[in-house]
């Protein structure tokens, strides 16, 4: 247990800074900024008691926030991803019940590990960037770059975690 | 009261999930405006510490890039100095002094921490603060031109709007007559602002640079901003005037904070007009 809250918190400061000194200043081909750090939700272990997730994934979007001086627009992203995350599983696995504890996105097949991935990612980057640019620019802009970055962050996202999980087995 | 109790404990997560979204909104809603929040920011002290310590990426690849540009404005500001001499000695002084634009103001150097340029409301954080004499609403410029005004600050840091942001609003005028309008910008890549308000009677060509007014009391005038790249004409107004910065907002580094040193004076006075 202890080993789960250390491994956690580990990976929340490591890609909070990955994201805030790195990848916030990598722009591919000029406007496309890949967002990584929503990993930690893909990646927190699935219970029932989801309170503390919720907070932890909040406080997350916020830091990230915080340092990018957006507001509230990355929290509210992730805070709603990891509260779709359980529901979405079901979906995405046509069951109701399965085991928490064991459960990790290997588990899932390739189809559903992708759909499941790129979902949640094309959610949070909806919400980022409609709550960024409503005020300035158009639908179609808008849309193209979510789409866009949803690709680029989806490919991060998948890639790692592949490494990660791999090592641990 | 026991059907109140089990409602929340069902629907707990829930609930939680809308509260926490709720403050989300607020926060962004806060930072859409211009009076943005006092801590969701990156002027505060634990994020201007890391950008300040762990600057990894930003900013190593264009240091010659920079090390040429402030000899180049130093040599600038030297030939200045001589010119002014000179003057001095041929008792010419009133010349120098009225002619380019008079008006008293002190200048804090900094460098940025962190550069945002794709944003709707881009924020830069620069490494000086209260401390330094830096507060809100001082005029941030390098060598070619404005780059923004303070936002917000902490003790050694500060955090800037950069010109770049959808609240900007900068006082500004044609170099080459008195026409005077507001700089603004549409979240339209970080190269050009748009020119609006200008009167029709003023003249304008493609080309022509455009420069800050001095009617605030933020920036001094005759301040770069840029040139203009093309405007369309209709119903006998100009629109969409477009122009392009002289500044490479995706690599500066080294800035001016600029204090008026009469801007409470001037203040007081139009508030007493009020």
């Amino acid at each position: 247990m202890n080993n789960v809250i250390f491994t956690n918190s580990v990976r929340f400061i490591l890609l909070l800074l990955l994201q805030v000194l790195v990848l916030n200043h990598v722009l591919l081909f000029g406007y496309i900024n890949p967002i990584l750090y929503i990993l930690f939700v893909f990646l927190y272990p699935i219970k029932k008691e989801k309170g503390i997730f919720l907070v932890l994934s909040f406080l997350l979007g916020l830091s990230v926030d915080i340092f990018s001086n957006s507001g509230g627009v990355n929290a509210a992203a992730t805070l709603l991803i990891a509260y779709i995350r359980l529901p979405l599983l079901h979906l995405i696995q046509n069951k109701t019940e399965f085991d928490y504890l064991l459960f990790n996105i290997k588990k899932l097949n390739l189809i559903q590990a992708i759909v499941y991935i790129f979902s949640l990612t094309f959610l949070h980057h909806l919400v980022v960037f409609l709550l960024e640019f409503y005020k300035t620019q158009n639908v179609f802009d808008i849309s193209e770059k979510v789409l866009v970055t949803t690709i680029f962050s989806g490919i991060l996202i998948s890639f790692s975690v592949q490494l990660l999980l791999k090592n641990k087995q | 009261m026991h059907q109140i109790i089990s409602f929340f404990i069902r629907y707990k997560y829930f609930l939680l999930f809308l509260v926490l979204e709720l403050i989300a909104f607020s926060f962004t809603i806060q930072s859409h405006s211009f009076h943005r929040s006092r801590f969701i920011n990156s002027s505060n002290i634990i994020t201007g510490f890391i950008y300040d310590k762990f600057n990894l990426v930003a900013n190593h690849s264009n240091v010659k890039e920079h090390n040429l540009q402030l000899s180049e404005e130093n040599s600038k500001l030297k030939n200045l100095l001589t010119q002014k001499n000179d003057t001095a000695n041929t008792v010419k002084i009133t010349v120098l002094d009225s002619l380019i634009y008079k008006q008293n103001f002190t200048y804090i150097n900094a460098s940025i921490k962190n550069n945002e340029y794709v944003k709707s409301n881009n924020i830069l954080t620069i490494n000086k603060g209260e401390k330094d004499s830096i507060y809100k609403d001082l005029g941030v410029i390098n060598s070619k031109g404005v780059i923004g005004i303070v936002s917000n600050t902490s003790s050694s840091y500060a955090t800037v709007m950069s010109i770049l942001n959808e609240n900007s609003k900068i006082n500004a005028r044609l170099k080459k007559n008195h026409h005077y309008g507001t700089i603004t910008w549409n979240a339209k890549g970080y190269k050009t602002v748009q020119f609006e308000d200008l009167p029709r009677q003023a003249d304008i060509k493609v080309g022509d640079t455009i420069i800050t007014d001095g009617k605030s009391t933020i920036f001094p005038e005759g301040i770069l901003i840029g040139t203009i790249e093309n405007f369309e004409l209709a119903n006998n107004n100009y629109q969409n005037i477009e122009v392009t910065l002289f500044n490479d907002m995706s690599a500066i580094k080294h800035v001016n904070i600029v204090t008026n040193l009469d801007k409470i004076e001037i203040k007081a006075l139009e508030n007493n007009n009020e």
